[in-house]
């Protein structure tokens, strides 16, 4: 395997991660700041693909796509805080899991009425597609760069908003002592509902930028969102900080495991048993990952006891 | 005046409705019993839009027949094998249905069709064609209408080997459907391999597998990746820069997904047993109406569904479903006008027919294939051998 093609798989891996970032940050921040276990934050993912997918259909701008999926996300997010999430923040997990399990099939079954049964049609925009060539020779696809890229921004944005920022610290002060805060006049209630509609947001336009490389259909949350939960356990549940260092791992993991492990074992096996074991062991690698995490740091990377 | 045939019928369905009554009424005028169908699909969730065509495929045929005698359960198996276990047990015991069909994918097919036939139901199978099921394991209620899981990809390698590409880079999914794609590719195509790689089922980016082509220095790509798979891979592929020929069976340029392709997929050939532009009466029928009761183009999966119907409709006219040896032959005779044309089974119960090479075009503002050329002429599977049937 030559370094050209290693290094075009790292960006691949780093493209995967940041990707899985904007999904776990708005879970992690969820749990830290609520306690709560959202398990419909898929379902906001799909809901910005499919916003996405229905005004780049209508307008034909991608950037306008981009927008109408952070709203629509972030209003859907807001709805259900209101209405149902509202309400679980005192009940325990396992309350917050059936509850949030049961958005996910009202939202899958609320899209296919208004959408149908067939995936929708996003694409990336001219300006973004084809490739470019990077220093080193190596050919790499734009609109990927330009998802490294977006993540990168929204990362570095999530950091000065929480650390410097009066919501930010709000949002700080929130995780660490919920009864505290209120009792010095925040509006706590408000402040959730911010969070949750922050988090949905994200989840969206990871959906939208996602949604335009792959297939805008119900159901394609919920591989995401299981990938996520890897994302924040083993950043450390609640730390955004976390968050970003656990996804890049695991996109680094995921996608070199992928390309590596049956290079690996060709050099001492049979080709085409090699390629069927390593690639069943790479895609249990990252909860190898997970696990072997888990063993030394069993709060996760980044996470508080 | 109800005779002995309607009687037993109407037992046999012991606490029916007032329709079923109507229906088992109905049944004795033609002189065969009724017969009731379990279908059992993906109506939810991811690959939906193929369970969608099946039933609609087959309701479009029993409504056309205009027969009253066929009642059809409909059920969702979400994809899931446990679901579809759970909903076979309940459509034979307590539907009691005579004949299931419906299942689109072939892990769930595996876990459903040996215990249904095993049971002495009839077991017609609209889509999916484990290997498994079709040599040593092959039963005589078991009845594949579509195709034998290798067939398409070994058209694939055939055309390739026609069109003269010497090193293909091949990927597909690892699971049972998967393995078989390569298995059947690699069984017809000759040349040097690129490269081969099993990705995941269900995953949706390829950064990875699409910088391992570029790298490999392969002549032509192979890929098996159905569903929403197939979409993200075209998509990316597409992006990629990379101009390699594409070949691939019909799951991944089919009626439903193309859309969302896009001019990703132009120009891409792939096999299939059946196109929109087959020509014969029944197809342009099937067509027609399909698109009218509908409003889209029917798919692979629809015209699979509809067939499968037909060749239920076809047997119930020759034999009364309870007499199970006369109901079993009327369907091995495959007495039905086929949308692709010419069908027949083998010894295995499974289709020998021909498969055809598609190539993606724009008709107006929609996505389709037309037929290019023949891949292979009345094409066998190659586990029929080992299948103990005649």
């Amino acid at each position: 395997m030559s370094t050209l093609l290693l290094i075009e798989q790292v960006l691949n891996g780093l493209q995967f991660g940041v990707m899985l970032f904007l999904m776990a940050a708005g879970l992690t921040l969820i749990f830290g700041v609520m306690g709560l276990i959202n398990l419909a934050h898929g379902s906001l993912y799909m809901i910005g693909a499919f916003a996405a997918a229905a005004v780049a259909g209508w307008t034909g701008s991608f950037v306008l796509a981009l927008m109408a999926s952070l709203m629509a996300a972030a209003l859907f997010g807001a709805l259900i805080e209101l209405t149902v999430i509202r309400r679980l923040y005192a009940r325990d997990h396992l309350d917050q899991v059936l509850a949030t399990f049961a958005l996910i099939l009202i939202f899958s079954e609320a899209t296919r009425w208004t959408f149908g049964s067939f995936p929708l049609f996003l694409d990336t925009p001219d300006w973004l597609s084809g490739t470019v060539m990077l220093p080193g020779g190596i050919q790499y696809s734009l609109y990927r760069l330009a998802i490294i890229i977006i993540g990168l921004i929204v990362a570095a944005g999530l950091f000065l908003l929480i650390s410097k920022t009066r919501v930010g610290m709000r949002i700080r002060a929130g995780e660490n002592d919920r009864e505290m805060i209120g009792a010095l006049g925040v509006d706590i209630s408000v402040l959730y509902t911010m969070v949750f509609a922050l988090g949905a947001a994200l989840a969206g336009l990871s959906g939208a930028l996602v949604g335009a490389i792959q297939s805008v259909e119900v159901g394609m949350g919920e591989p995401v969102l299981i990938l996520a939960f890897v994302v924040i356990v083993i950043g450390g549940i609640g730390s955004i900080k976390g968050a970003l260092a656990g996804a890049i791992l695991v996109g680094l993991t995921d996608t070199l495991g992928r390309t590596v492990l049956p290079v690996v074992f060709s050099t001492f096996m049979e080709a085409s048993a090699a390629t069927s074991v390593g690639s069943a062991l790479a895609s249990m690698l990252i909860y190898i990952l997970m696990a072997g995490v888990l063993i030394f740091k069993p709060t996760g990377l980044f996470g508080s006891a | 005046m109800i005779s002995k045939t309607a009687k037993h019928t109407l037992k046999a369905f012991g606490a029916a409705t007032a329709l079923s009554m109507t229906l088992a009424t109905g049944a004795f005028a033609d002189g065969h019993g009724a017969v009731k169908v379990g279908m059992i699909t993906t109506l939810t969730g991811g690959g939906a839009g193929l369970g969608v065509d099946i039933r609609d495929g087959f309701m479009l045929a029993v409504e056309q027949s205009g027969n009253t005698n066929i009642e059809v359960v409909i059920e969702d198996d979400q994809r899931k094998p446990d679901v579809a276990v759970q909903l076979s047990d309940k459509m034979i015991q307590s539907e009691k249905v005579d004949i299931l069909t419906g299942i689109v994918w072939s892990n769930l097919a595996l876990a459903v069709v040996p215990s249904a036939t095993a049971q002495g139901k009839f077991y017609l199978s609209p889509n999916a064609g484990p290997t498994q099921l079709a040599g040593k394991g092959c039963h005589e209620n078991y009845f594949n209408v579509a195709w034998q899981n290798d067939n398409l990809h070994e058209a694939a390698g055939a055309h390739a080997k026609a069109t003269g590409y010497a090193n293909s880079f091949i990927l597909a999914p690892n699971y049972p459907a998967g393995q078989d794609a390569l298995t059947g590719y690699k069984r017809y195509y000759d040349g040097a391999l690129a490269g081969e790689v099993y990705t995941k089922l269900g995953q949706t980016d390829y950064a990875a597998e699409i910088a391992q082509i570029r790298a490999s220095g392969a002549d032509s790509v192979f890929f098996f990746l159905p569903g929403g798979m197939g979409i993200s891979f075209l998509k990316q592929y597409a992006d990629s820069g990379i101009e390699l020929p594409v070949v691939g069976p019909a799951f991944s340029f089919d009626q439903g997904i193309l859309q969302a392709v896009g001019d990703a997929a132009l120009g891409v050939q792939n096999t299939s047993q059946w196109n929109k532009d087959i020509d014969n009466a029944a197809n342009k029928a099937f067509v027609e109406t399909f698109q009218a009761a509908y409003g889209r183009l029917p798919s692979l999966y629809a015209s699979q569904g509809f067939d499968t119907a037909n060749l239920i409709l076809s047997a119930m006219a020759k034999a009364d479903v309870k007499d199970q040896d006369a109901f079993r032959a009327a369907l091995k005779e495959a007495d039905f006008a086929s949308v692709r044309g010419d069908f027949k089974f083998g010894n295995n119960q499974h289709p020998i027919q021909n498969i055809y090479v598609r190539e993606v075009i724009k008709e107006g503002d929609v996505y389709t294939n037309k037929i290019i050329s023949t891949a292979l002429t009345n094409h066998q599977d190659v586990y029929a051998a080992e299948c103990g049937l005649n």
